[in-house]
């Protein structure tokens, strides 16, 4: 089996807190990975920690066959992260954030004007390319947001909460371009998310996180069966994160998670 | 587009040519977007050019009547230009960690800090931005000061030389304001900091009046204070009509050195501020 992600024992320590408790996972290349859980489960700690924001406390962790802590720089060279926040300059217009992104990414410089271009049209951005992205509606924001990390064609794409604040009609738009990217590459994706029938749509398998660990893993088919017969993904979430719902959050990460709905809804 | 697997061990970047070229283009590509921030809202820009002006006509003017400040072969206004020049630049790139901290919690930093840029690029970027915008701000001030009088020596060279302590001056200071950016992470906090930082870096150097002027233990202060020698330098090219290259050459060796250390600590302290 061919993995692009692999954790054994990743642990995160904030002081007292344990955040990520001895999570092993592996998340086979060409996949599509859910990480769902309640708020404080530990979903948004792991993505920082595999994308080497965030230094690890202990255990291990390999992207793309690096190890994030010993060959950072090569995990970065080989993954795109759309995060949970804002990562596009609202005062610079939809082209010049791409193009940030090519010239960090080392593009050709023959190349990236061409590549912008079509990455704008792939994504629907083309006609608002020269607008600053402070003028832009939530969907064009999060689907600029997947032009710039999918720009240099990452073997491995972290996405965090990626419907977060948005209608239903632009969550739609960015699980179409989820599927097609998933029949035409072979990026390997690992996204949190809140909503069930997200997880339901896009994801081959999916973990449900509490507490730091995996309260359970396996496709989403596997995961309904365990509980009964009609069981949707909600009743196993229910039923494996508990009643505990109210876990972690605080008047800080909420203010932010608000912030960020208001910016890009 | 894969990058061919670099050693384990990997030397620094100035030892490797292709490292070092990556540096300048990632360098290049941060400054390059930050510029054209400025370019889409450059009203800011001429804002800040307000108050070192207010300086020059109010300060300037009424201790030019008063005579107490001896400025030896110069008038006090030709004295005063220099230092309000280098002192406009100080005000502005101390805060720039606020922007720093703004741009932490939009999450725009990550976006950065997971590229495979370099620490010291993306820094030197942001540091080389700054010197750039004050390098505007200052060209306004230098402009104001020819119009009111001040007895600007016109030189190529010399204009230039004072373009690169401008750069340099409010680069070191803007790396100095991200890295405690990075570190205490709260916009109000940041810019106490700074409000608390200006006064002593203003007064502790040659700014308003002459370093002899000042007692022992303020000397002693103004001989670490990189804005001395910001000051020193521009005063010197801009009003000084006889050159002392050696003292230039200190003056511009000590910004320098002040520039490659806090970038080194800057680099260090950055990737902090996403955690």
């Amino acid at each position: 089996m061919n993995s692009s992600i692999q954790t054994r024992d990743l642990t995160k320590n904030f002081g007292d807190v344990l955040a990520v408790n001895a999570l092993s996972l592996s998340v086979q290349t060409g996949t599509v990975f859910g990480l769902l859980g309640p708020n404080g489960a530990g979903k948004t700690t792991t993505i920082r920690m595999l994308t080497t924001l965030l230094p690890i406390t202990s255990g291990e962790a390999s992207v793309a066959g690096f190890s994030v802590s010993r060959e950072a720089e090569q995990v970065r060279q080989s993954i795109g992260y759309v995060p949970q926040l804002l990562s596009t300059d609202g005062t610079l217009t939809g082209y010049e954030n791409l193009l940030v992104s090519a010239r960090l990414y080392h593009l050709p410089r023959g190349e990236r004007r061409d590549r912008i271009h079509s990455a704008l049209e792939d994504f629907g951005l083309f006609d608002a390319r020269d607008r600053l992205v402070r003028t832009y509606s939530g969907g064009m924001i999060r689907r600029l947001e997947m032009a710039a990390a999918m720009l240099h064609q990452p073997r491995v794409l972290f996405l965090d909460e990626p419907t977060l604040g948005l209608d239903p009609i632009a969550r739609e738009t960015v699980w179409d371009h989820l599927r097609e990217l998933q029949e035409s590459t072979n990026t390997t994706v690992l996204l949190t998310t809140h909503y069930m029938e997200e997880a339901d749509e896009l994801c081959d398998r999916i973990a449900v996180m509490h507490q730091g660990v995996i309260a359970g893993e396996g496709t989403p088919t596997e995961l309904k069966a365990q509980i009964g017969p009609d069981a949707t993904l909600g009743d196993v979430f229910a039923q494996l994160a508990g009643g505990s719902l109210e876990t972690g959050g605080g008047y800080g990460e909420v203010a932010r998670a608000r912030r960020t709905a208001r910016r890009v809804g | 587009m894969a990058k061919s697997l670099a050693p384990a061990a990997q030397p620094a970047a100035w030892a490797n040519p292709s490292r070092l070229l990556n540096f300048l283009v990632d360098t290049a590509a941060i400054t390059d977007a930050e510029l054209r921030k400025v370019r889409h809202d450059p009203y800011e820009l001429i804002q800040r050019a307000v108050q070192p002006v207010l300086w020059l006509v109010i300060f300037g003017e009424v201790m030019a009547a008063t005579r107490a400040i001896p400025t030896g072969n110069l008038s006090y206004i030709d004295f005063l230009a220099p230092g309000i020049l280098a002192q406009s630049a100080l005000f502005s790139a101390i805060f720039y960690g606020i922007t720093v901290v703004w741009e932490r919690d939009l999450g725009i930093v990550q976006r950065y800090l997971v590229s495979p840029a370099s620490r010291t690029s993306l820094v030197a970027g942001k540091a080389l931005a700054a010197g750039l915008r004050a390098l505007t701000q200052a060209g306004i001030v230098y402009l104001f000061a020819v119009l009111i009088g001040v007895h600007v020596i016109f030189d190529v060279f010399r204009i230039a030389g004072v373009g690169l302590a401008v750069i340099l001056g409010s680069a070191a200071f803007a790396m100095f304001s991200l890295s405690i950016a990075s570190l205490i992470k709260n916009r109000d906090r940041v810019m106490g900091f700074g409000q608390l930082m200006t006064m002593p870096l203003f007064f502790a150097s040659s700014a308003i009046y002459p370093i002899a002027f000042m007692p022992g233990w303020l000397q002693a202060i103004a001989l670490v204070n990189p804005l001395t020698y910001m000051v020193s330098a521009t005063r010197a090219l801009m009003v000084q009509p006889d050159l002392d290259l050696s003292s230039l050459a200190v003056d511009f060796g000590v910004l320098s050195l002040f520039v490659v250390v806090l970038l080194l600590i800057a680099a260090r302290l950055y990737p902090k501020v996403a955690i």
